[in-house]
């Protein structure tokens, strides 16, 4: 893979949650994207985290190899995209990796937009590998659904989120994982304004749309469950100017009820 | 006389050299870790630990072992003796004598070990150790006819010129065997180093009928964790290593040997030596590990032992099993090794293989290797009213659980002891959701620190509880809850309780006529001894006492009792998952198909699974619980009527 060793690539990453036990880990989505890096970077990656650095959790993520993380140390209700704005503003990067979404806490997954509006970066959701670095752009493989990959070109720096299809992380170990060092700054401590209003509430699993498979043989409904779900009313605009294309994503919000008029 | 000047010369020189090899090969030892140990009783024990527990196991082999105390006992009096008669020319007739016979008796072992050179069997090496039995006839045919030349009862000038030098260079060639090769690295080494060995053995406990099988916590502080290079062993280990004598023993008896995966145990610890001495394995004589070219590992104290000595697939073909140590008549630490490169290799690289990984997160994760919900550790007794020793605190008997009640298989079984618990009305609860995995799979995975955190939540719920006796179906969390989860009880608190496995404890009630039993009714059955019960633990007579209660005549398989066959499943072989040429469990199922087995009696869960695992048509696999809880003669109880009575006011 031709990479540019020159590159600095940071790591967002975040204290995870165990699907079965809720139990804190390391994320996922976070660790794919610490593996993903330290392809490319190899031990010059560096990851940054938002939050307390007393969290046994992030040793994982250190015992993948990596002698220090930094922590910008905050309160869990401040909000991370300032800190980590200013933290980017002194280290600059040219590619920085997240996971698509927290396992904990919001879980928005708006992180990476906010601080690529921000920076005025671009984001790339959803990344799968990256291909090649280049003259100051990235190859980047981006996963959809069904195992399907759509290749773009991307010019540095950028923001990728890396989706679960990425390649698996590799085994943490416990020795460099204990004796990994944070480097622990201050973080900018400003309070989540928006968050502060919100009420919490345990989360109730939302009844799924079944899926009425009108299938008469073995063959149709191998089909309908593998084949992907086909005329739901979809239209590609490639052609069409700007403002023709965000007038068909606001017409559909307002169809599917999401923004009320 | 030419040799009257010649010969002492040539004995100081011997001995000169044995003395400068002796000390660079101690030196090469004391590149390991250093590791306390009780000097000075440990020099004193010796010779008992020599003369008695090595020979127990030596034994085994009835020929080998006659002739060994014949030749080793002949060469010590022998030396011994040639020093002062030979050396310093003392003139003694009784001192001649005593040396005449103790060359005899030498001489005599040597024809032994020269007939089983002739066509030695496939585990022994060839190399130097080939020219060995002629050297020890050399060696004591030249001192002998030497000693009667020199005290007169040969005729002055016997032989002439000739036979002078013909001794002379026996006598050279003698030397330089037995004392020049001892010291550096001939096949006598392994007096040197064993004797030595045995007085600084790593688990002393295992001397005078003694049994250590647990392994030996990891300082997790330290800055290495686990064995990476030879040097990070303890120095007792690198000169256990040296003891070897290449008997192979261990080879013939290592069941991932026999499956044909890259594993072999002989073969490993000379790569240990190798390792200690620095070189390469070139003049290695003996058999390789299955599949692997022999002769192109290289290695030395400061450097990695994986991919330089050997290849991680070797360490991770092992099962654990232990029948390299039983067998090992140096009485070397097998286990003990593999287990401490392993810990290196997931501790420090995170490289187990296989499913290791995941394994080893779901430990972390969920408490269970399996990943699922610790909290429904007790949905497979849901029917079963248990008592939880959260709500009564205490009881006679804490029932283990273990990891079994995730797998429907293994439910049966747990199933079936319930059933005999509540048969002979024992008082016992269990820990429920509060229990977690034993920690023995991480541990043989060599991931200390996880085992040692679930041991340690595991003993601070046991501290909250009142109960006599641990009883559990797993062999496994027995072995660990009473070897190995001593050395982490903080300060004096907790382990005053006895751990027995389910075969023992039913046993006992049988014996006690808590239980009332039909004859088991069925073809041929045979038993299998689970490695962590029977080499860990040394019970080989409660399950078979047990089977007898129910009637049944065993019908024995050749390797059985302390030489019984792994099934496969231990030391997280499973998970690693090597691949062979063979399967372990089928060839365990072979053996019993050898004794016309229409059932084996297993008394562990994972070895039901591994045979269970071996196509049909097979032998039947059953616990022995389940055995028992098939037999049991019911409604017998009164209270038990009494109980049905209370539920129907
Ligand atoms: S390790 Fe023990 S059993 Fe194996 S060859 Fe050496 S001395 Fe023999
Ligand atoms: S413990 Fe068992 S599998 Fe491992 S080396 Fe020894 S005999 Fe072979």
């Amino acid at each position: 893979m031709p990479v540019e060793t020159s590159l600095n690539i940071a790591v967002l990453v975040s204290v995870g949650q165990h699907p079965v036990s809720g139990r804190a880990r390391r994320a996922d989505q976070d660790a794919r994207a610490v593996e993903l890096g330290l392809t490319l970077a190899g031990r010059s990656l560096s990851l940054v985290h938002v939050g307390d650095a007393g969290e046994p959790a992030l040793r994982q993520y250190l015992g993948m190899g990596l002698r220090t993380m930094t922590v910008l140390q905050e309160a869990p209700e401040a909000d991370a995209a300032s800190s980590l704005l200013q933290y980017f503003a002194t280290h600059p990067a040219d590619i920085v990796l997240a996971g698509v979404q927290a396992e904990r806490g919001e879980a928005s997954g708006l992180l990476p937009y906010l601080l690529a509006e921000r920076l005025g970066w671009p984001l790339v959701p959803r990344i799968a590998q990256i291909r090649a670095i280049e003259n100051g752009r990235a190859e980047v493989l981006q996963a959809l659904p069904r195992g399907q990959r759509r290749a773009l070109t991307v010019p540095l720096p950028f923001i990728a989120t890396v989706d679960s299809a990425a390649p698996g992380a590799r085994q943490t170990a416990f020795g460099p994982g204990q004796r990994g060092l944070f480097d622990i700054q201050r973080g900018l401590a400003q309070a989540d304004v928006a968050r502060a209003e919100w009420v919490e509430a345990q989360a109730r699993p939302r009844p799924k749309r079944l899926n009425v498979v009108k299938a008469k043989s073995a063959a149709e409904r191998f089909k309908a469950a593998t084949a992907k779900p086909q005329g739901q009313g979809g239209q590609v605009m490639k052609q069409e100017s700007s403002r023709e294309k965000a007038q068909a994503i606001f017409d559909l919000l307002v169809a599917e009820g999401v923004i009320r008029q | 006389m030419m040799l009257d000047w010649l010969l002492p010369a040539l004995l100081a020189a011997a001995l000169g050299l044995l003395f400068a090899g002796a000390l660079r090969r101690i030196r090469l030892w004391r590149r390991g870790r250093p590791e306390p140990v009780a000097f000075l009783a440990g020099l004193a024990a010796m010779p008992r630990r020599y003369l008695v527990d090595l020979h127990h196991v030596v034994e085994r082999d009835r020929y080998m072992s006659n002739t060994h105390v014949a030749t080793a006992g002949g060469f010590v009096l022998s030396m011994l003796l040639i020093v002062p008669v030979h050396l310093f020319g003392l003139e003694s007739r009784w001192l001649n004598l005593a040396l005449l016979l103790a060359t005899l008796l030498m001489f005599c072992g040597a024809v032994f070990v020269f007939l089983r050179r002739r066509h030695p069997p496939a585990r022994l090496s060839r190399g130097p150790w080939m020219r060995l039995p002629k050297n020890l006839l050399v060696f004591s045919a030249s001192f002998f006819v030497l000693t009667l030349l020199t005290s007169g009862l040969l005729p002055e000038g016997f032989g002439g010129w000739v036979l002078s030098i013909l001794l002379a260079a026996g006598v050279a060639l003698g030397l330089a065997e037995m004392l020049f090769g001892m010291g550096w690295g001939g096949p006598m080494k392994h007096a040197f180093a064993g004797a030595l060995h045995l007085a600084f053995h790593r688990r002393p406990e295992r001397f005078g009928g003694g049994r250590s099988t647990g392994l030996k916590p990891v300082d997790l502080e330290a800055p290495t964790l686990g064995v990476a290079k030879p040097e990070d062993f303890t120095w007792n280990q690198l000169l256990g290593f040296d003891a070897c004598v290449q008997c192979g023993r261990c080879e013939a008896v290592c069941p991932a040997y026999a499956a044909g995966q890259p594993l072999n145990p002989k073969k490993l610890i000379q790569d240990m030596v190798v390792g200690l001495s620095g070189g390469s394995d070139a003049r290695y004589a003996g058999s390789p590990y299955p599949g692997v070219e022999p002769g192109n590992a290289s290695g030395a104290p400061h450097q990695p032992i994986v991919d330089g000595l050997l290849s991680a697939e070797t360490l991770w073909s092992c099962t654990t099993c232990r029948a390299c140590v039983e067998e090992c008549p140096m009485m070397i630490e097998h286990v003990d090794a593999i287990v401490d490169m392993r810990r290196f290799l997931t501790l420090e690289k995170g490289e187990t293989p296989n499913k290791g990984a995941e394994v080893l997160d779901n430990l972390i994760a969920t408490d269970n290797p399996g990943g699922f919900a610790p909290d429904s550790r007790m949905n497979w007794a849901a029917d079963l009213n248990l008592p939880l020793m959260a709500e009564v605190g205490r009881a006679e008997v804490l029932f283990w659980v273990s990891d079994g009640c995730f797998d429907m298989r293994s439910q049966r079984i747990l199933r079936a002891f319930v059933k005999i618990l509540k048969a002979a009305q024992v008082d016992f609860a269990v820990l429920g959701n509060e229990e977690c995995d034993s920690g023995d799979l991480a541990r043989r995975l060599g991931d200390d620190a996880t085992f040692q955190s679930l041991a340690r939540n595991n003993i601070a719920v046991l501290n909250r509880y009142r109960f006599e006796r641990i009883v559990t179906t797993d062999p496994h969390a027995f072995h660990v809850l009473k070897n190995e989860y001593g050395d982490f009880y903080p300060e004096g608190k907790g382990g005053d309780y006895e751990v027995l496995h389910h075969s023992t404890f039913i046993n006992g009630l049988v014996r006690d006529g808590r239980l009332q039993l039909k004859a088991h009714k069925g073809g041929t059955v045979t038993y299998h001894d689970p490695c962590y019960l029977g080499r860990y633990n040394g019970e080989y007579e409660a399950p078979r006492a047990l089977l007898n209660a129910l009637n049944i005549e065993l019908s024995e398989m050749e390797r059985s009792g302390y030489r019984s066959r792994c099934c496969g499943g231990g030391g997280g072989a499973p998970i690693t998952d090597v691949p062979g040429e063979r399967r372990i469990a089928d060839m365990r199922v072979e053996d019993a198909r050898a004794v016309q087995a229409d059932l084996i009696a297993v008394a562990c869960q994972q070895c039901t699974a591994m045979l269970e695992g071996v196509v049909e048509p097979r032998p039947q696999i059953k616990d022995l619980a389940e055995l028992v809880a098939d037999a049991l003669v019911e409604e017998v109880h009164e209270p038990r009527k009494a109980a049905m009575s209370q539920e129907q006011p």
